[in-house]
């Protein structure tokens, strides 16, 4: 019985505290080293935050140079697709540009009814948008999230909202000098105040991990309105994080839980960092 | 006589092929993680790490390790250190696992390896979940650790053929 502890013993001694020829540390001091930058990358001292700041400046710029020839590969591919479906595409556009021609003369005069009833109450929304590019895109099965080249030099802040063209796709989570780090809508941690239209209901819309999302804590009724209608979802501006009116995605009747979301987003390119600013005198 | 002590530039540089290989899986945007396969996603980092460790550890540093973990959570988002100490564990298991093993047979390292995954799988959940509060999906985690295990055998089939190579090129 002492035997075999002791052959135990000499086995994990020699595992773990013997430096074999070519390795530089032991793996004791290694597994020590990683438990303490766990902790460390935990504390907001602020060197500790210019190390971590430095580390992610260099990781994601090797990583999207490193990532070059995937990425020409993956366009050259989504361009071949395109252009095999490139008349059926046209016939599609040509319908639709009719439909939104038809829709932008309301769309104008809502527009302008909308800035004279801000002008009455004395109020007015500032918003900046600044357009950036995806560095690195790393689809991980367990945290849905991009980063894009624009940090604290461009002004971005934690919580400003990110759009691809008018859609929201996600949020600002991490800054440095010049990248961030975006959370995506997509991803479980997220969480956004939201507004059921044309019912006019608040909701919460959470990320499932998946490529859709998922409505949270809003009114029980609402199964019954979103099974006639055609439930579009706008972030409500609540919390003052986003601006209000954001669209985010469409509820289908077939399952009412399910948010799916108008942008794609494994095909980002661009996005915009968008902040805002209400300005009342009232 | 010094030129009969040096190995050719070619059999060196293949010597190092643990090493670029774990660090374009972390650095690069391709994943095995994530196929864009509905519940098909498999750890290649891993499977990398399990096998070269095991059989060869001379080609794979400790070091090597360490920072190849702290870029992988610095792109996928982790917190900083996290993926540095599931890799670390792995090679303690392998580390152990050398010691205590006269004979080495396939099957016992494909079994060893389901058990260090899912230790690994689950400290990391663990840590993730209970200490960042930062949700993860089990299943998730779950199946890619299935598939992990299952695939191993392929792996271990290539990485066995470009060993032995790196052995002959080596004593060349």
């Amino acid at each position: 019985m002492a035997a075999g502890r002791d052959d135990f013993v000499i086995a994990f001694r020699s595992a773990f505290l013997k430096k074999k020829d070519k390795q530089k540390f032991s793996l004791l001091t290694l597994i020590f080293l990683s438990i303490l930058v766990i902790i460390l990358s935990n504390f907001n001292f602020k060197i500790i935050k210019i190390i971590k700041m430095g580390i992610n400046e260099v990781v994601y710029r090797s990583s999207f140079f490193i990532s070059i020839p995937e990425n020409k590969i993956k366009s050259i591919n989504a361009q071949i697709n395109e252009h095999m479906k490139l008349y059926d595409d046209y016939k599609i556009i040509e319908t639709d540009l009719e439909n939104l021609k038809q829709k932008e003369l309301s769309i104008n005069f809502l527009k302008l009814e909308n800035d004279k009833l801000r002008k009455l109450i004395d109020e007015s929304i500032k918003s900046d948008e600044i357009l950036a590019k995806v560095l690195i895109d790393k689809e991980s099965p367990f945290l849905k999230s991009i980063v894009v080249n624009k940090g604290t030099k461009d002004k971005i802040k934690i919580g400003m909202a990110v759009i691809d063209r008018a859609y929201l796709v996600g949020k600002v989570i991490e800054v440095n000098y010049t990248n961030s780090r975006v959370l995506l809508l997509s991803d479980l941690n997220s969480k956004i105040p939201a507004l059921l239209e044309p019912i006019g209901m608040q909701a919460v819309i959470s990320g499932t991990g998946k490529n859709y999302g998922e409505i949270q804590y809003t009114k029980e009724e609402y199964e019954n309105e979103i099974k006639i209608k055609k439930i579009i979802v706008y972030t409500s501006g609540l919390g003052g994080l986003f601006k209000a009116g954001l669209p985010i995605g469409t509820i289908s009747a077939d399952n009412i839980k399910k948010v799916n979301f108008f942008s794609d987003f494994k095909q980002l390119e661009y996005v915009k960092i968008v902040s805002f600013n209400i300005e009342s005198t009232n | 006589m010094s030129s009969l002590n040096k190995a050719p530039i070619s059999n060196t540089s293949f010597s190092y092929f643990p090493i670029v290989i774990l660090f374009i899986s972390v650095f690069n945007e391709f994943d095995f993680n994530y196929l864009k396969i509905q519940y098909f996603s498999f750890n290649f980092v891993h499977i990398l790490i399990f096998f070269w460790t095991l059989k060869n550890p001379n080609h794979l540093g400790y070091l090597s390790i360490f920072i190849a973990g702290v870029i992988n959570d610095v792109i996928v988002g982790l917190p900083l250190g996290l993926s540095s100490f599931c890799y670390l564990l792995i090679c303690s298991v392998t580390a152990y696992l050398r010691n205590i093993t006269l004979s080495p047979n396939f099957i016992n390292d494909w079994l060893s390896f389901l058990f260090t995954i899912l230790l690994v799988n689950s400290v990391q959940v663990i840590i993730l979940d209970l200490i960042f509060l930062i949700q993860v999906d089990y299943i998730k985690y779950l199946i890619n650790t299935g598939f992990t295990f299952i695939f191993y055998p392929l792996f271990f089939f290539i990485f066995n053929y470009v060993n032995k190579k790196i052995i002959v090129k080596l004593n060349d």
